[in-house]
């Protein structure tokens, strides 16, 4: 097996729980979020359902300390929150000491505050402070800023499998050495964009999602943030930290096939998982669970189903959940807030279940974890497929 | 860091630089704050059914990616790794505009689809059926630095490996237009953009466009330059970035009387642009400096511009007498440095080498 | 005044973004989508967004849309049948 590079610290903002423990708690109670939209104003707001963090704008600014005429966007806030926890559990205090980079995924970035203040910004120089806040690269710069990390800073937006290109981008950079340490992950705040945007899709569902399920109608969207701090071997050495677990295998590519809709082999999806074993140096079976992309939507459960049945055969599939319809669809930071799951996982050695199935589908008889299990679990595969024909697949071990 | 060879390049520009015999000999003088690209003929690389959907940044992205890939006599790169400040924004701006003005009424899926920042890597592979590794960075200034950045790793991970890097990006009308109003943009009505490095106004002008390059570890007969080092900095003063140039110099064994031309990212903006020039009087008095924003206009993936620039010099060895902002001349072009920053963020260090036939 | 079936055909092109295609050249009864126009899922998607904007329809179910899109003369007769403004 691959060595792989190891993880010292998560962090987690997610509609379940504002810290590691509070989601913790959330998924051992089968304790879901979602419900009717609340936070914000939409003509949409009795046709879907969503998982929202229940904290105010003003809130977050109030938590991080933020100054009235502060430029952070509500993903930009999330973000922050999230990668301090990691640094916190990390023991990070001296950024400067050492090479670190921050690297964060996001698919709208500030389109939160955009949406808010676009028509008002000629009339009101008071919100021109946030005209740039729309770049998803700035929503991360001024998270980057707020940490104290200068130096290598960058965006991914590959849509849903953003945070899980971060977190291989990361593990990439520290294995070949050109940074110390690095906290990866990915942020996205609900926004009336984003709603719309998959509303337009026929997408969403009107009800709390069913990945996986016979008769499932769609996702729930969610807004969250999620970040590991990932450090080189030559770091664990000089600080002696608890490492809360490896990443071993990482790997992404291409469906090629449709601008938003996966094919219906799973093409990428298969291509992903296989080369995410190959540079973990493993065999199919080598997997003790698979915490599934499972959006929830026909088209992707159904590609998904698929590429698994591909990769580990038609009888030996291991077991497997999605824990979309605890969060929603947290987009960009699904893969982030996923990984702290797969994480949690083995820490605690559990496997969390896939709510509200009841019915398998009839294209296959895969059937996810429904209730809590507790299990030795060595390794995790985590799967987050996007838009564009991205998907990416992320391997940790204990 | 590995080698990374340089076999195609393509750029959009505000100037007619995809055309391959075009070398800045002739200009398009522009005179308003936002201008446009220079349109090749889209048609001829895309098929009509295909380009329907469309927006000008895929079309951009799709059509020097073609370019470039037959330059380098490739038909498949093995990853496809895109840089871009905005997206299509276009698209992202009609349809943000529409959920406001129309209460989230009538909002038909295509321009959402566009909206997200991977559309163009994502149609790129579509177009070529590229089923390999697809990223796409959105770090303001430094966009398509990262994508090569990510493309060097990969070189170093796995050499056999040829891979297509893109930057793109396209104005969109009204979101251009918001950024007079915070001092990103000038706000003069008519502007001789030529004379642009001159200006005493804050701000700078807009525009768009495209570069696409292959890269490889290996030499190949269609090698016509190399990237040796790129570094990134989020956030420095002016004098720690002659610090981070003097050190990135050093870990390549070099000084700056080793640099036979620099070239900058300067636009204008009377705020900003003394990082550009306490570097010309500190490190590169007696170095040959060169420009482009004044004949390209600036956009968060503009310095790739610098990357064509410095190819097409290393290769012919000649300079465009158009890009010369002193009297300095050198007499062959070995080793050219990039550097460029937005608003004292997003810094770039770029070392280009000359490739031995 | 044009007919419906006509007046769909503009609507289409212009919805579609169909720059290369005539209204002469779209057949009352050829298939939209397949061998026909050759339109996809998001096509469809655009569809429904023209069936609620122009004749107040609306549709919950997107594979609804499969039968209703057949051709534009299926489309006209679902329209006239359904239509609230």
């Amino acid at each position: 097996m691959n060595t792989g590079v190891a993880i010292t610290g998560m962090g987690i903002l997610s509609p379940i729980g504002n810290t590691v423990a509070e989601n913790l708690q959330a998924l051992q109670n089968a304790q879901s979020s979602i419900a009717t939209i609340e936070m914000i104003q939409t003509r949409h707001k009795e046709a879907i359902k969503v998982g929202e963090i229940k904290k105010t704008n003003q809130e977050l600014a109030t938590t991080l300390g933020l100054s009235d005429t502060h430029r952070f966007s509500r993903t930009a806030m999330l973000g922050a929150i999230a990668a301090k926890e990691a640094l916190q559990e990390a023991n990070i205090t001296d950024i400067d000491r050492y090479k670190t980079g921050f690297i964060s995924g996001t698919s709208v970035g500030g389109m939160d505050t955009t949406e808010q203040y676009y028509l008002r910004f000629k009339e009101e120089p008071n919100y021109r402070r946030f005209i740039q806040a729309q770049h998803a690269g700035f929503t991360t710069q001024t998270i980057a800023h707020h940490l104290g990390i200068n130096g290598y800073v960058s965006t991914i937006s590959t849509a849903c499998s953003s945070a899980a290109n971060a977190i291989m981008l990361g593990a990439r950079m520290i294995r070949a050495g050109q940074l110390d340490r690095v906290v990866v992950g990915g942020t996205d705040a609900l926004s009336k964009f984003t709603i719309n945007g998959f509303n337009s899709l026929m997408i969403l569902s009107d009800e709390v999602c069913t990945p996986f399920d016979h008769h499932r109608k769609g996702l729930n969207l969610g807004e969250a943030a999620a970040y590991l701090v990932l450090e080189s071997d030559a770091m664990l050495q000089k600080t002696e930290k608890k490492v809360l677990g490896t990443v071993v295998g990482w790997a992404n590519a291409n469906d090629a096939f449709h601008q938003t809709a996966s094919s219906a082999n799973g093409e990428g999806a298969y291509l992903a998982m296989e080369q995410a074993l190959a540079i973990a140096k493993l065999e199919p079976n080598a997997i003790d669970y698979i915490n599934a992309h499972g959006t929830a939507t026909p088209n992707n459960d159904l590609s998904e189903g698929r590429a698994m049945l591909r990769i580990f055969g038609q009888d030996s599939v291991p077991m497997f959940s999605s824990t979309k319809a605890y969060t929603g669809h947290t987009l960009a930071a699904a893969g982030a807030v996923e990984a702290v799951y797969s994480l949690l996982s083995l820490r605690e050695q559990l496997i969390f279940p896939n709510l509200h199935f009841s019915t398998p589908m009839e294209e296959f008889s895969l059937i996810p974890q429904q209730t809590i299990q507790h299990r030795a679990l060595q390794t995790v595969l985590s799967n987050s497929f996007g838009f564009g024909g991205n998907c990416s697949t992320l391997i940790f071990t204990n | 860091m590995r080698n990374c060879y340089i076999n195609g390049i393509a750029t959009l520009s505000a100037q007619p630089t995809t055309d391959p015999d075009h070398f800045l000999e002739e200009i398009i003088e522009h005179t308003t704050p936002i201008f446009k690209a220079y349109d090749p003929d889209y048609k001829s690389y895309i098929k009509p059914a295909a380009m329907r959907r469309m927006s000008k940044a895929v079309k951009m992205g799709v059509t020097t990616a073609k370019m470039a890939l037959e330059m380098a006599s490739l038909d498949m790169p093995d990853a496809i790794i895109t840089g871009t400040g905005m997206g299509c924004k276009q698209d992202s701006e009609k349809f943000l505009e529409k959920i406001l003005n129309d209460d989230e009424q009538f909002l038909t899926p295509t321009l959402f689809i566009q909206s997200t920042h991977n559309t163009v890597g994502g149609q790129i592979a579509l177009t070529l059926g590229c089923k390999g590794y697809n990223v796409t960075y959105v770090q303001e200034a430094v966009s398509f630095e990262v994508a090569v950045m990510d493309a060097q790793l990969m070189l170093s991970e796995t050499p056999e490996k040829q891979i297509l890097v893109g930057g793109i990006d396209e104005i969109p009308k009204n979101s251009t237009l918001l950024h007079q109003l915070d001092g990103q943009l000038k706000t003069e009505e008519h502007i001789n953009v030529v004379q642009l490095l001159d200006s005493t106004t804050q701000g700078t002008v807009a525009s768009e466009g495209a570069t696409c390059i292959v890269l490889s570890a290996e030499k190949t007969p269609n090698s016509i330059a190399s990237i040796k080092a790129v570094e990134i900095i989020s956030s420095a003063s002016s004098s720690t970035i002659q610090e981070k140039i003097n050190a990135f110099l050093i870990a390549e064994g070099m000084t700056p009387s080793d640099i036979d031309a620099v070239i900058l990212g300067n636009n204008g903006d009377s705020n900003y642009d003394y990082y550009y020039h306490d570097i010309q009087q500190a490190l590169f008095q007696h170095t040959e400096q060169l420009c482009y924003k004044h004949l390209t206009g600036d956009y968060l993936v503009a310095s790739s511009v610098g990357f064509w620039l410095s190819s097409k010099i290393l290769q012919k060895q000649q300079v465009p007498p158009v890009t010369k902002v002193n009297a300095v001349t050198a007499s062959q072009y070995k080793n050219i440095l990039l550097y460029n920053q937005y608003q004292g963020k997003n810094h770039s260090i770029v070392l280009m080498q000359h490739v031995h036939a | 005044m044009a007919t419906l079936p006509e007046e769909l055909k503009t609507k289409i092109i212009e919805q579609l973004h169909l720059e290369d295609i005539e209204v002469a050249e779209i057949g009352d009864d050829d298939p939209l989508f397949g061998d026909g126009l050759g339109l996809d899922s998001i096509d469809a998607l655009e569809l429904i967004v023209l069936l609620e904007k122009e004749y107040g329809i609306k549709l919950k179910d997107p594979k609804e849309g499969k039968l209703i899109f057949e051709s534009v003369n299926v489309m006209a007769a679902y329209i006239e049948k359904n239509r609230s403004k």
